[in-house]
């Protein structure tokens, strides 16, 4: 009789601990190598589309929060300008500068969150813990303001929730000096650490057409070598005013796409995000914080697309309006979604120890793959 | 020991389960204050506070910990292999508190003097590696399956240059006996043998650069063969869940981690024995000096102690800066580094011996 050999299926999560939330892989192994894996989606589904249909236009902004959890200032940014760009408004400047402001801080802090499981996922704990120190500063700066520390429902459609606690300039300023040779003592301990670079080098390479193909963004595709970033290339609010560089994979401990370099390209952000804080901070005129918008928005009749550059990549909300104080749909693309699309090819031939390295360095949030 | 015992009491079978006791006992006091000082350790390290609720700064965690242990309900999943999945955590445990046996403290605390003590360890922690392959068969879970295998494959590579150094070692003292192994290197700390041990002139200077390249590469074959970061792979929490025991919980769990800590300090003490000195203090002993002769098997205890612990701290260290190598780059680095280089060391170790 002739012996029949299978493959061993894997089950990994919902409840694992690397697979950063409840997503669910299926890997059909063959002793250690992955030959195929197929992401089970749907157990943080909370019916974000939907829910939005049946609220206000302004109702909406705090169930933009929890798409992406770790960037919920992006969310709320997004929505707001594609409800205004709707309304057709303007809002005030100082409203502009709080807001990128706030954005950048926040996208640093998301950025932490990434660069620090990913490393934690590959076993070095300890830049994990020095990262959430560091963004505790960024959340302490936040919460001074807008009182939350996660979900801050912050930027509102034509305005903000609160303005700025008086300190607020000050310890930004601070946080910026505190921070920039902390991006030094990651990279040492970190980046350049050689079991780290094996670990992550030339693993889970994702060649430039590919990342066009599936529709990455962000980080993901940036570290394949292509320069797009929506607040140069589209840009929203008052980025056109700020100097800044775009990072992009280049390949420096292996080939470019490889895991390495959508893990610098984080890195090297962070301090383009500083750049445009430090840009902004002094600018920020006087003014209100509430432009003049009714209590009941109703916008007219018609179609919007507006999508802003989230740390993980495009976020747009595409809105149909029917005349009524409600939205007739929204629709969101989350760009976790979209990247994680491409988990399949990546991990094609590599060992199970890679899938987790690989799934860490496309950073997807659970919340807005499933909203 | 044996004999102190035997002469005060008079009895054999009283003599040997107080001198069984000894290790036992040490191998709990080791995994109390290890994981005691894991957590303290690595909140240092972590710029954290660590436990401090318990006790004075915390002390009491770990005991504090242990009675949940001894309380928890001995849970088990269905269909799993029963005999082998009890048999396992007490196998491994047996195999790493078993070589204490043979571990000299002191001059006068020691289990048992074989002249084969180097050899019955290193066999005798093979047993481990048997208990992990039945844990991770027996629990029907996939990540046990996959973290025995890893575990059982790491464990048996990185015995080999593991060995092969031991054997540098026995081939410049003559002999198997940790005690003679020690008192070779007695007196100051230039006659350990990491400083080329008790040899004179021109071959003492030439062993020191082999010694030196000896040390480190059973240092870190050790390190993998008690899956310390970065070699963890068998436990790798964020792949494996727990490795091979996965499905363990409450006593049987506590077993694993008990053993774990006994034998990080079980390698630390061989390493120290190896190279450093082992028991022999390296600045003469206050006992001598003053005339006092009881003191003495004190002090070696305590040069012991601080050497075995300051390997531990070392291995500490690592386990909380290293992120953790991947299984085939763990396996190229032993059959492609540390084996080749051992082999060489081993043979340059043996020509310079014969000048």
């Amino acid at each position: 009789m002739a012996l029949k050999t299978e493959h061993m299926v894997l089950n990994m999560g919902p409840q694992h601990p690397s697979t950063h939330g409840v997503l669910r892989l299926e890997l059909e192994i063959e002793g250690e190598l992955v030959n195929k894996v197929t992401p089970h989606l749907g157990y943080l589904h909370r019916c974000f589309e939907k829910h939005a249909e049946a609220m206000q236009y302004n109702q909406v902004v705090p169930y933009t929060d929890r798409l992406d959890y770790l960037a919920a200032i992006g969310n709320n940014f997004g929505y707001a300008l594609a409800v205004e760009k709707l309304l057709g408004i303007e809002v005030p400047e100082r409203v502009e500068y709080i807001r990128v402001i706030m954005a950048e801080l926040q996208r640093i802090a998301s950025h932490l969150v990434a660069i620090g499981s990913n490393g934690a996922d590959i076993g070095a704990l300890t830049p994990f813990l020095y990262l959430f120190r560091d963004r505790e500063h960024i959340l302490s700066i936040i919460e001074e303001t807008c009182g939350a520390r996660m979900l801050y429902n912050y930027i509102w459609i034509g305005g903000l929730s609160h303005d700025i606690h008086p300190d607020f300039v000050r310890k930004t300023k601070e946080f910026c000096n505190y921070f920039k040779p902390t991006i030094v003592e990651l990279d040492n301990l970190l980046s350049y650490n050689k079991i780290f670079i094996e670990r992550t080098a030339n693993i889970g390479v994702l060649p430039v057409d590919t990342a066009i193909n599936f529709g990455s963004s962000g980080p993901t595709l940036r570290g394949s070598g292509i320069k797009f970033d929506l607040r140069s290339d589209d840009p929203y609010s008052i980025y056109d005013r700020f100097d800044f560089e775009i990072p992009v994979g280049k390949g420096l401990m292996g080939t470019v796409g490889d895991c390495w370099d959508r893990y610098y390209v984080r890195i090297r952000e962070m301090e383009q995000s500083l750049r445009i804080i430090e840009q902004a901070i002094d600018h920020i005129p006087d003014g209100d914080v509430q432009s003049a918008i009714p209590k009941r928005i109703k916008p007219p009749k018609g179609t919007v697309y507006r999508r802003v550059e989230n740390p993980r990549g495009e976020l747009g909300y595409f809105i149909i309006s029917d005349g009524t104080v409600n939205p007739f749909r929204v629709k969101v693309r989350a760009p976790s979604f979209v990247n994680l699309e491409v988990l399949g090819e990546l991990c094609k031939g590599y060992l199970v120890a890679d899938v987790i390295a690989i799934l860490g360095s496309i950073d997807i949030v659970l919340g807005e793959v499933d909203r | 020991m044996y004999q102190y015992f035997y002469d005060l009491t008079g009895n054999t079978i009283l003599a040997t389960l107080v001198v069984a006791v000894f290790p036992l006992v040490n191998v709990l006091i080791v995994a109390l204050i290890g994981v005691y000082l894991e957590r303290k350790v690595s909140a240092w390290i972590q710029d954290r506070v660590g436990p401090n609720r318990t006790g004075p700064f915390g002390l009491f965690q770990t005991v504090a910990d242990f009675v949940k242990m001894l309380q928890k309900e001995d849970a088990t999943a269905k269909d799993i292999d029963s005999k082998l999945y009890n048999i396992a955590p007490v196998l491994v445990f047996t195999g790493s508190f078993a070589a204490y046996a043979a571990i000299p403290f002191s001059s006068k605390l020691i289990g048992s003097e074989a002249e084969v003590g180097l050899f019955y360890v290193i066999a005798i922690s093979s047993l481990v590696v048997g208990g992990i392959l039945m844990a991770g068969w027996s629990s029907n879970n996939k990540y046990s399956l996959l973290g025995a295998m890893r575990s059982v494959a790491q464990i048996i590579s990185y015995e080999i240059p593991t060995a092969i150094i031991v054997l540098s070692i026995v081939m410049l003292t003559g002999t198997l006996s940790l005690d003679k192994i020690s008192n070779m290197q007695t007196a100051y700390f230039w006659n350990w043998n990491i400083l080329g041990g008790a040899e004179f002139g021109i071959t003492k200077f030439l062993l020191i650069p082999f010694m030196v390249v000896g040390f480190i590469i059973i240092f870190i074959s050790t390190l993998a063969e008690v899956n310390r970061t970065p070699f963890d792979i068998p436990e790798a929490e964020s792949e494996l869940v727990a490795g091979y025991f996965t499905e363990y919980c409450g006593m049987k769990w506590a077993m694993f981690m008990l053993s774990e800590y006994g034998n990080m300090f079980a390698v630390s003490a061989i390493v120290s024995i190896l190279f450093f000195g082992g028991y022999h203090s390296p600045i003469g002993y206050l006992g001598n000096s003053l005339g006092v002769e009881w003191l003495i098997p004190f002090e070696q205890a305590f040069w012991f102690l601080a050497k075995g612990w300051l390997f531990i701290l070392v291995q500490m260290w690592l386990r909380w800066t290293l992120p953790r190598l991947r299984v085939d780059q763990l396996m190229s680095l032993c059959w492609k580094y540390l084996i080749p280089y051992a082999f060489v060391n081993l043979i340059i170790i043996g020509v310079i011996s014969l000048l």
